[in-house]
């Protein structure tokens, strides 16, 4: 019995997610009317209700703990309100991107009960906090003066942070990346890379002068180089490139972007050279089964998974994914794919693309440019994050360990990219016509004075 | 007029404010970004697509993947079969415990080989295929049910029963390797390897195979490294003609050759006289090939050897095929380049690669990957899963035509008459490799292809220390070209 629903799970699973995908894409297109969106955004809703119910299921026959159907619940409660506050707060805000925000959540919550279920309560809490902070969000969006007020906040608190890491941080997996604080592992870099984007927009907003860009690229490289220090080399990465795309787009030169890239190349050249923890990395990468013992190990067990796992899928609970290490938080799209499917794991990485996409999108839509400027900074993190992660664990970059945004377990990084969706969205909400004017003007004064002294 | 120029003025000014408000929405660096992070993603589906197709199975079978062994609580290890269905191995209940039967035992030992005391052969390759089960869904679901395993899928070889059956006879006593692919698709049709082994007693007598002085255990078409011989003398050809030579050179052998104080003999002492190009590839005279080696240009030969595989990986579904070996350096001196140009020297290759090679002639310059496993199917026969064909060009289709006429005239008129047949036209090389300084003892070579209609086979064997490889490893050939080629 339990092997029957398994294998029908097997197909609907991939089928629930393959339709939601769709739809996504299909609201997305230009020519969409609105009631067929609406239509579109309604039957995703339906798959998403749909997958909770399917996942929750199989969850209570595997392991028949009727904690399962409270779990359940509470998961259904909490995608429900979290719907409704989006409606209510932002108005105007995505149908998409509050879809898929569940859906990424949802599928995290049913693979975090099937590799440890006291995680996926903890999620589910956590969930719960970052959505009432969401409700906040508008209020400090609206206030433009505070954001800016801010910035040297940003940059001090984001330093000090990655610095406490580096400094007390405890090794794990041969990167320092959290610190404990009265026994809750807590992931600065998470809530740092957000302050980030905020000090970069507020810097380069209305002066792009040469000075300028050098001191943001000092500031931003200082806590580039703790993260390198720490050995985060992920992150490094994920700083590094929205540092990089908020020069370009602030300055609209594209010597900075080639320059960067030159850099980024130059930067991985001397890593590999001069530290043998890189190198150790890069080995593991080509050629993960020559190492499969000692460096290999992490990778080499993720391939195993989604290879094992074809692209139907063993079915939940058929394969092993615990078999690999940290499973639950960096490589748990390689528990995806392994039970789940191949096919499903494509979808993921589809709804990612999409929702970067309307990041974009939503910057394209904004008038005013400071809030442009954050939209694109959160748009190029999110991005640059989901491709370090995904890239990492199927082995097409060197696997460097963060998170998969709003599926990992992870209070930090699921609270950190919660908000990132609560800003694009409130940032969409607040394009702030009303500060265009003297936003924009400042920076179109600046540059007409320019181009006349030349 | 006066009022087109200020319309015109209007306009421009338009514009100019148009660009201005362009400049500033930063819309075009937006789009830019967007369009970089798409494509970085697009790239990273179309390898994960590419990983999920081609490069999932090296890891799926991998020992260190721990699922495999998990499967066994779950499905009965499936059978794996020759091409016309005989069963080579199976699993059978005997006291309540599976143990895994060899119906045809030691004759088809190394390439399906065996599952106790670790794997080898098929049984290790294609472990995971065996272990899943796409039985039809109501006998799956009456299995479990029931609480009882379900059946693994079955694994079909390309093997052709008959042609192995000669080809394992044909070795006798001889220790050695024999190997058959078909031309047309890659397929393996019988790969032999001698000293053999009882699979079914390998737990038992594991002590004496696994300390065997003769390794027995080792497969030989595959891991079997030896010198070619002059069989390699299709490869110095070849570089001949692609660096200016013609069929028509002529060379004088004098039954020796002596250069730099080293002096290079003809097999058996023979003196070939006066002879062209071709008629020396047929006499296989060692002399013309030492002359030809050292009018080669510097690193001419081993770009030749390199392009037909040698020090490289051979594509293929059977793992640990070891790389054949070619080394000669600018700084080598004259005695290597004359040794290395007729198949000694530090030259060494696997029966299987020299089988390639033939098959590379017999296809017009274009080898089809060899696999032994043609389809999975379910164990009530129904397709699961089939092998893809993938082929590589490795020289021109001249260049093959070339070798077809040298090859097709050793048959016809030179070492290898011993294969000639009305029935069918075959093509060959002989080879007689030293192997110690003991010139008495040489293994016995013959590489090779014949074809009837559409049916092509090509074909490596060697017998160690058979001597010459007219007497011994050509007529085996021979026999394997009557038995495919008649059926």
């Amino acid at each position: 019995m339990l092997h029957l629903v398994t294998e029908i799970s097997r197909v609907t699973f991939i089928v629930i997610f393959a339709v939601f995908t769709y739809d996504c894409f299909n609201a997305l297109k230009k020519n969409t009317s609105e009631d067929r969106a609406r239509a579109l955004y309604s039957r995703q809703t339906a798959m998403i209700y749909l997958f909770l119910v399917n996942g929750n299921l199989l969850l209570y026959f595997n392991t028949l703990e009727p904690k399962i159907f409270i779990l359940a619940l509470a998961e259904i409660v909490f995608v429900t309100i979290a719907m409704i506050i989006y409606r209510k707060i932002y108005e105007s805000a995505s149908p998409a991107v509050v879809n898929n925000m569940c859906m990424l959540l949802s599928i995290g919550f049913i693979m975090l009960t099937r590799l440890d279920q006291s995680k996926a309560i903890r999620q589910l809490f956590f969930a719960c906090i970052a959505l009432i902070l969401t409700c906040v969000i508008p209020l400090f969006l609206s206030n433009v003066k505070l954001i800016k007020g801010l910035k040297l906040f940003y940059i001090v608190a984001g330093i000090l942070l990655l610095g406490v890491v580096a400094v007390a941080g405890k090794m794990t997996y041969g990167a320092k990346i959290n610190i404990r604080i009265g026994g809750v592992a807590i992931q600065p870099s998470e809530f740092v890379k957000i302050l980030m984007v905020l000090f970069i927009a507020c810097m380069l907003v209305t002066d792009v002068s040469r000075k300028q860009v050098f001191k943001t690229v000092v500031l931003c490289g200082l806590m580039i180089l703790i993260l390198a220090y720490s050995r985060d080399l992920g992150n490094a990465m994920i700083f590094y490139l929205t540092l990089l795309v908020m020069v370009y787009a602030a300055t609209q030169k594209p010597v900075y972007l080639a320059g960067g890239t030159g850099l980024f190349v130059l930067a991985a050249f001397v890593g590999y050279f001069a530290f043998s923890h890189v190198r150790t990395r890069v080995i593991a990468w080509k050629d993960p089964l020559s190492v499969v013992d000692s460096a290999g190990y992490q990778i080499s067990q993720s391939l195993f998974a989604i290879g094992s796992g074809g692209w139907f899928g063993t079915g939940l609970y058929q394969g092993m994914p615990k078999r690999i290490p940290v499973v639950e938080t960096d490589f748990i799209f390689s528990a995806i794919s392994e039970e789940l499917g191949g096919l499903f794991a494509l979808c993921l990485i589809f709804i990612c693309i999409a929702n970067f996409l309307m990041f974009f999108n939503i910057a394209l839509k904004i008038n005013n440019r400071f809030y442009k400027l954050i939209a694109l900074g959160l748009g190029a993190l999110y991005a640059s994050q989901v491709f370090t992660t995904l890239g990492g664990v199927t082995k097409f970059i060197p696997s460097t360990g963060v998170t998969l945004p709003l599926i990992s377990y992870g209070g930090s990084s699921l609270m950190a990219t919660m908000l990132m969706f609560a800003m694009v969205e409130g940032l969409y909400q607040y394009r702030g016509d009303k500060e265009e004017a003297d936003e924009t003007k400042n920076y179109q004064e600046r540059y007409t004075e320019k181009r006349r002294k030349r | 007029m006066r009022q087109r120029t200020t319309r015109r003025g209007t306009q421009r000014r338009e514009e100019n404010a148009e660009d201005s408000r362009r400049r500033h929405t930063l819309n075009v660096e937006t789009s830019v970004i967007a369009y970089v992070f798409l494509a970085l993603f697009l790239a990273m589906v179309a390898y994960f697509v590419y990983f999920m197709a081609f490069k999932s199975e090296d890891f799926i079978n991998n020992p260190a993947n721990p699922r495999v062994k998990g499967f066994e609580k779950l499905v009965v290890r499936g059978e794996i079969k020759a091409a016309n269905g005989t069963v080579l191995a199976r699993t059978v209940t005997r006291n309540g415990k599976e143990v895994r039967e060899y119906p045809k035992g030691r004759e088809y030992a190394h390439v399906v080989g065996f599952n106790s005391n670790g794997m080898s052969g098929i049984e290790s390759d294609k472990s995971f295929y065996m272990l899943r089960s796409h039985s039809f869904i109501v006998n799956r679901i009456v299995n479990d049910l029931k609480n009882q395993k379900n059946p693994g899928d079955n694994v079909v070889t390309t093997l052709d029963t008959k042609l192995q059956d000669a080809a394992y006879n044909g070795m006798g006593y001889y220790q050695g390797a024999a190997v058959a692919i078909d031309c047309n698709t890659g397929g393996i049709l019988a790969m032999v390897s001698k000293p053999d082994f009882d699979p079914n007693t390998v737990t038992t007598n594991w002590k004496n195979l696994s300390s065997d002085e003769n390794s027995a255990l080792l497969n030989r078409a595959t891991q079997g490294l030896y010198p070619p011989g002059s069989t390699f003398k299709v490869i110095t050809a070849l570089s001949y003609l692609k660096n200016g030579g013609k069929l028509t050179d002529t060379f004088d052998c004098q039954g020796s050759y002596t250069e730099d104080g080293y002096t290079i003999h003809c097999y058996d002492g023979e003196v070939h006289g006066r002879q062209t190009f071709k008629q020396a590839f047929g006499n296989s005279c060692n002399v013309a090939f030492s002359k030809v080696g050292l009018s080669l240009p510097n690193g001419a030969l081993k770009s030749t050897a390199q392009e037909f595989l040698f020090n490289k990986t051979i594509p293929s579904d059977i793992s640990n095929i070891k790389k054949s070996q070619f080394t000669l350096k600018s700084s080598d001196s004259k005695a290597l380049v004359m040794q290395t140009a007729i198949g000694q020297g530090n030259t060494l290759v696997t029966p299987l690669h020299m089988a390639l090679i033939s098959e590379a002639v017999a296809n017009d310059g274009v080898i089809k990957e060899p696999f032994v496993v043609g389809h999975i199917e379910n164990d009530g026969g129904r397709l699961v899963r089939s092998h893809v064909d993938r082929t590589e060009r490795i020289c021109t289709e001249g260049e093959a035509s070339t070798l077809k006429q040298l090859m097709r005239y050793v048959v016809t008129n030179g070492t290898g008459r011993v294969v000639n047949s009305s029935s069918y036209t075959a093509y060959g090389k002989t080879g007689t490799a030293e192997f110690s300084s003991n010139k008495n003892e040489a293994h016995s070579w013959f590489i090779g292809f014949a074809k009837k209609g559409r049916k092509k086979i090509a074909v490596a064997v060697i017998m160690e220390k058979g001597g010459a490889g007219s007497s011994h490893a050509a007529p085996l050939a021979k026999k394997l070209f009557e038995t495919y080629l008649s059926e």
